[in-house]
């Protein structure tokens, strides 16, 4: 099924050895290793046609602005956006999130006004909403658990209200890795007047994402967990939303004329990109993206899906092991798994795998309120991506076996 | 850097069971000290008269190694003077930075500088050190 050798040849990080051990990188939820086809987009821009694009009257410059603006091209075809100037560059996706929070969250939530996210979300999911309800006297709600993991039905029924303004969510949970009903839940956010905010950075590069499917008003993704250098993010917004909102940064190249006490905007997209931008990281993204297409999603989903098939029963077989959000009644696990190994606090097995070459995610992964919310403080993360093998989970899974031993716990 | 170096016996044995883990009855004041990379969160109880450090004790969440830490420290600082005790967390926290590295210096952190290991590991250094600098704040209005 995962054909290392095939993949292998184009990721020549994953080669390397780390502490001796060949690497065995589980931690593609935090940031994915980049193909060699991504690092010669990026040294092919440096290299050869780095210019300032959409300033200078020179051929240089006119290539740069070439390779952004089909970036833009690439990326709305991608997510399915209905034209390009709905793809906003960001440098990740918590400076599109922000983005949001500041230009359309200031202006349009009010006292008085809701606004909802869930308990699963990401620090960057969560924390401006915060910022924005103090700010502007709105009150900030969540969408806790099912038993299962899953997004408590009761309060997507009743949480969304008429005093609902915004609703954001996230498509994949960075920590349990289930998969939301975004459709559904944009559907009853429209259905109260509210607009949709979808965090799409741990879906995006695991699944075909179609923004006009899911009538999402925005979706934030970053670059770099899906094989792009990092310091390249996207903001998609429908136009007509994105048209209406202020400025979030200001400065050169978003406006439209100055003078001394006024300014006019510039237009979509160049109103949201103010000063010169990652030009080198947009190559980057189009041949990420040429590279996930041309492997296609269905082939992704079908490799992750076998590794978390093969990896749960190892996992539930080790009675020391304790798992969360694997139990979903709904077939929408994704290739994320979290864990705690009794008496052992995360950092301590993090630290144990790494010498064994295994490399995984521990901490509270930018979500300490669903961890307070699960009674943890921490856990332990794998996240997989195509070019893992059984072999990958068989190493991390040996290492496991020793961690208690070496902190001198029994089995 | 081999696991044995950083999981010692010692290390091990004041993470399993460290006996300054406990409130303090008495405490004259305590202080909160948290990583924010992990989450993770300890509460440092001192009983501090007449300048000295008489009993101290911490309470809270961590990895093995800012747990073993916490209760090394305690014992090397119980029944110092409130100076001396932050001498001795400059001198640790020095130790982890590898700004102190003189054998006879860090003699007098006793038990404590054989957490010297942690200092090439740069993802565990918060760890090892959050305990004595919630210490040294703690100290300061002393």
């Amino acid at each position: 099924m995962a054909d290392a050798q095939e993949f292998l040849k184009d990721f020549p990080l994953l080669g390397q050895k780390m502490n001796g051990k060949q690497i065995t990188y589980l931690d593609n939820g935090a940031t994915t290793q980049k193909p060699e086809q991504m690092i010669e987009a990026l040294c092919h821009y440096y290299g050869g046609c780095n210019a300032n694009p959409h300033r200078g009257a020179y051929a240089l410059s006119v290539e740069a602005t070439e390779i952004y603006e089909k970036a833009r091209v690439r990326t709305a075809q991608f997510i399915h956006a209905a034209r390009p100037e709905e793809i906003i560059f960001t440098k990740n996706a918590t400076e599109a999130l922000n983005l949001v929070a500041y230009s359309y969250g200031m202006t349009n939530v009010h006292e008085g006004d809701e606004i909802l996210i869930s308990i699963a979300e990401h620090h960057s999911n969560l924390v401006p909403w915060q910022h924005v309800a103090k700010a502007t006297g709105a009150r900030l709600r969540y969408i806790y658990l099912e038993d299962d993991g899953n997004l408590s039905e009761e309060d997507i029924e009743k949480k969304i209200t008429e005093r609902t303004k915004l609703v954001a969510v996230t498509q994949i949970s960075n920590v349990l890795g289930l998969k939301n009903d975004i459709r559904r839940i944009v559907k009853k956010a429209h259905a109260v007047g509210a607009a949709a905010l979808v965090d799409g950075s741990q879906s995006v590069a695991h699944m075909a994402v179609n923004v006009q499917d899911l009538d999402a008003d925005f979706f934030a993704f970053s670059g770099h967990k899906m094989l792009s250098p990092m310091g390249i993010g996207v903001l998609y917004g429908k136009y007509d939303i994105l048209d209406a909102m202020p400025p979030f940064l200001m400065g050169g190249d978003m406006i439209d004329s100055v003078e001394e006490q006024d300014t006019t905007w510039a237009e979509l997209p160049a109103k949201f990109e103010a000063g010169t931008q990652n030009v080198g990281g947009a190559a980057g993204l189009t041949a990420a993206i040429d590279y996930l297409e041309s492997l296609t999603f269905d082939r992704v989903e079908a490799i992750e899906k076998d590794l978390v098939g093969y990896a749960l029963p190892k996992l539930r077989a080790l009675p020391y092991i304790e798992l969360y959000g694997c139990d979903s009644r709904r077939p929408n696990k994704t290739g994320i798994i979290a864990f705690n190994v009794r008496d052992v606090h995360p950092h301590d097995v993090a630290s144990i795998l790494d010498s064994f070459g295994v490399a995984i995610r521990a901490g509270h992964h930018c979500a300490q309120p669903l961890h307070h919310y699960l009674g943890q403080n921490a856990s332990c993360r794998a996240s997989f991506y195509f070019y893992n093998t059984r072999a990958d989970v068989d190493r991390w899974i040996a290492a496991l076996q020793k961690v208690r031993g070496v902190l001198g716990f029994g089995a | 850097m081999a696991l044995e170096d950083i999981y010692t016996e010692l290390i091990g044995e004041h993470s399993r069971n460290p006996e300054n883990k406990k409130e303090l009855p008495g405490a004259t004041c305590s202080l909160k000290g948290h990583n924010p990379s992990c989450g993770d969160e300890i509460t440092l109880a001192l009983k501090v008269e007449d300048g000295v450090v008489k009993d101290a004790a911490f309470t809270g969440v961590g990895c093995a190694i800012s747990q073993a830490s916490a209760d090394i420290m305690i014992d090397l600082v119980r029944g110092e003077t409130v100076g001396h005790a932050r001498e001795l967390a400059h001198k640790f926290i020095g130790m982890i930075k590898r700004e102190v590295t003189d054998e006879a210096e860090l003699e007098e952190l006793e038990d404590a500088a054989l957490l010297q290991n942690v200092s090439n590991m740069p993802a565990r250094v918060k760890c090892a050190v959050l305990a004595w600098h919630t210490l040294d704040d703690a100290l300061k209005e002393k």
